[in-house]
């Protein structure tokens, strides 16, 4: 069995040879390993529920690869809410030609990441379509949100200050750099933040709003944030991490590290008097060695100024920042 | 020695005569966007954007040939990124694509010869845009392809260079007072290409590189010149631009191509502005020279005002009601490089 064939989604014998050897073996937990419709679990009065599909090319890149991101990408959303990940749920949707050694690898990975970030995979799914070899999949996952908790988006107040967990663009720049055959050393920061955020959590840090970095980057994520709160946002170019080779990667390319996604990556608001307290946290959490302030949520003193996001340049300047437009690509010239 | 600081606050308070500099060259007039350089002026230091977006001033009717040419069978048209959205007058190549033109985006003309290579059936024309930047590239492509005996590559060309478009611009009533010359069209022609315009204008050349310290010297250099009325070009950007430019890609130039009348969209035909095959590479060319006639701008667009520096973005009547990035009625919106886009995208840099 090196490729996937038709007859692997027949739900027959080829199914149960392929869930066995590889599935199986790698989520192996006793409510999956029970094999029944559907998963019964132990539950809460809060919960978050999120879902997300997964499907990059290439299917592995430096620093990761779709298996890992799957469980990262929802992870992290159940827990930007606040919420414990508990659960996870996948779905494959392989096309005929897919590489079993490669499914397995990318299946390990799900498995190892899983553990990383402390959640269970109790239910899966497997199709095949036909096709040219390709991998896609699906997570939805399930959190168990603490009774006190209030984290939400539209939670920023004036005076807060606003944190990035870490270096912006890498992901982005991992996965151009493999696609255009670039050859450097960056490499994606797709990890799980579990850590980070329960760590926030249990030391009582103030956080009005968590948010991961993902598509669009830090400015189309903060520009949201900014217009849900109805306040203004100020942050300082020369205060944002970014890795000096991605730097130079987007300036040769023309693109803008702002605009470039993150897949291990959070944007917290905090109030101001934890601030401090927060960043240590960040930086002695896992994947936060790079945290840092970046800036403030201001009352706006105008219409114009509400939801506004303004980016103060290193020289004196002062950039009004918009939400991505269109797709980012290379320039001409 | 003056600082950083120094420059920053003499470009702020400066009160003698308002002056209009015009940057010419898109990545510039990206550039002072992102680093909000223009609300870091004295309102007596107005920055105008020029034609100096390749993409911009790329006329609808070369998009419409580009969209006939990959509609064709066994034709497939290849492209820079940012070639795609640029509206023609029946549409984009990224829209035909969709609907099943063959049309390839590649980073680098090279690669389109992996392409023919492997496909000797399909004729891939490449959308020759650009400046004198850009244009030494293309002469790498028709190298190879001369090289490798290939039958099956193409250019559809519309090359502009940028000391004639100048020209027609001051003779056109142009009322600037100091020109950003741009940094990499220098490196290639050389910073001399600019002195015979600054004595017969008697107008300053400050050439800039494209860094937030390299823009606002440069600026602080052209103010200080336009103040005097001192007719020269003056380099800060020493590291990239020479006087005589790059001279293996001059001659590269003068071997593939001569001088053509062009028409820049918004600005109409300026005589011996572009650039053209020279007969001996023909074969190499998918009809450039036909594309002379331009469609009428969209109703109310005042896109050759705009890249004349005649009306700032905000006062064309369509700008940021029915043209918008996501959907640019005119060229000056269709580009990152463009200076409508960059003035939606900011507010003009006055926040």
């Amino acid at each position: 069995m090196n490729k996937i064939r038709m007859e692997h989604g027949s739900g027959g014998r080829s199914t149960g040879e392929l869930i066995e050897q590889i599935f199986a073996k790698a989520f192996s937990n006793e409510i999956l390993s029970a094999m029944e419709d559907a998963a019964v679990v132990e539950g809460t009065p809060r919960i978050a529920v999120t879902t997300d599909s997964f499907v990059v090319t290439p299917l592995e890149f430096p620093g990761g690869d779709i298996g890992r991101l799957s469980i990262c990408g929802t992870v992290n959303d159940l827990l930007m809410r606040g919420a414990v990940p508990k659960y996870i749920t996948c779905g494959f949707i392989l096309q005929e030609g897919a590489d079993t050694v490669q499914l397995k690898r990318l299946v390990n990975s799900m498995a190892k990441t899983a553990k990383e970030a402390g959640v269970q995979i109790i239910a899966g799914d497997t199709k095949v379509v036909e096709g040219n070899g390709g991998i896609f999949i699906n997570t939805t996952g399930v959190g168990f949100v603490p009774e006190a908790i209030d984290i939400s988006s539209a939670n920023g107040r004036a005076g807060d200050v606003i944190l990035v967990s870490g270096s912006l663009g890498d992901h982005h720049a991992a996965i151009l750099s493999s696609r255009m055959g670039i050859k450097n050393t960056i490499t994606s920061d797709n990890a799980p933040l579990t850590d980070m955020v329960k760590k926030l959590l249990d030391e009582n840090i103030q956080i009005r709003t968590l948010r991961d970095v993902t598509r669009g980057g830090l400015a189309t994520v903060l520009k949201e944030l900014a217009v849900s709160s109805g306040m203004q946002f100020e942050i300082e170019e020369g205060a944002l991490p970014i890795n000096l080779q991605v730097w130079d990667f987007c300036g040769l390319l023309g693109l803008d590290p702002l605009y470039m996604g993150n897949e291990g990556k959070l944007i917290a608001l905090a109030a101001k008097e934890d601030a401090r307290k927060a960043l240590e946290i960040m930086r002695s959490a896992e994947y936060g060695e790079n945290a840092a302030i970046i800036g403030e949520v201001m009352e706006p003193e105008t219409e114009s100024e509400r939801g506004r996001l303004i980016l103060k340049t290193r020289i004196g300047g002062r950039r009004v920042l918009d939400i991505l437009q269109g797709e980012g690509l290379p320039r001409i010239c | 020695m003056r600082t950083m600081e120094d420059i920053a606050s003499y470009l702020r308070e400066y009160d003698g005569r308002t002056l209009k500099l015009m940057e010419v060259c898109g990545s510039h007039t990206a550039a002072i966007s992102k680093f909000g350089i223009r609300g870091m002026l004295s309102p007596k230091i107005r920055l105008v954007s020029g034609p100096g977006c390749p993409v911009c001033v790329t006329p609808s009717a070369y998009i419409d040939r580009l969209l006939e040419l990959a509609k064709e069978k066994d034709t497939c048209v290849v492209t820079f990124g940012d070639m795609l959205r640029v509206p023609g007058s029946r549409g984009s190549l990224s829209a035909a694509r969709g609907e099943g033109a063959s049309v390839e985006m590649v980073y680098s003309p090279l690669d389109t010869l992996k392409l023919a290579a492997e496909n000797s059936g399909i004729t891939y024309v490449f959308a020759a845009v650009g400046f004198e930047t850009t244009a030494p590239v293309y002469t790498l492509l028709l190298e190879e392809a001369i090289r490798g005996g290939f039958t099956n590559i193409r250019l559809l060309t519309a090359l502009k260079t940028m000391p004639q478009a100048i020209r027609n611009l001051m003779q056109e009533g142009g009322e600037i007072d100091g020109f950003l010359a741009p940094g990499h069209v220098c490196a290639v022609i050389g910073s001399d290409a600019f002195l015979p315009l600054a004595k017969e204008f008697q107008i300053p050349f400050a050439v800039s590189g494209f860094g937030d310290r390299e823009l606002l010297l440069a600026i602080y250099g052209l103010v200080r010149m336009a103040k005097e009325r001192e007719a020269a070009v003056k380099n800060f950007y020493p590291s990239v631009v020479t006087p005589q430019g790059n001279l293996i890609a001059k001659k590269k130039l003068e071997t593939y191509f001569m001088p053509c009348d062009a028409v820049w969209r918004g600005m109409g035909n300026i005589p011996l502005s572009g650039l053209l095959l020279k007969d001996a590479y023909k074969r190499y060319d998918a009809g450039s020279a036909s594309l002379i006639e331009d469609k009428k701008l969209n109703h109310g667009c005042r896109c050759d005002k705009i890249l004349t520096g005649k009306l700032m973005p905000q006062e064309c009547p369509l700008f940021g009601r029915s043209c918008t990035p996501g959907s640019p009625q005119g060229a000056c919106m269709v580009s990152y490089e463009g200076s409508c886009y960059q003035n939606y995208l900011s507010d003009g840099g006055n926040a």
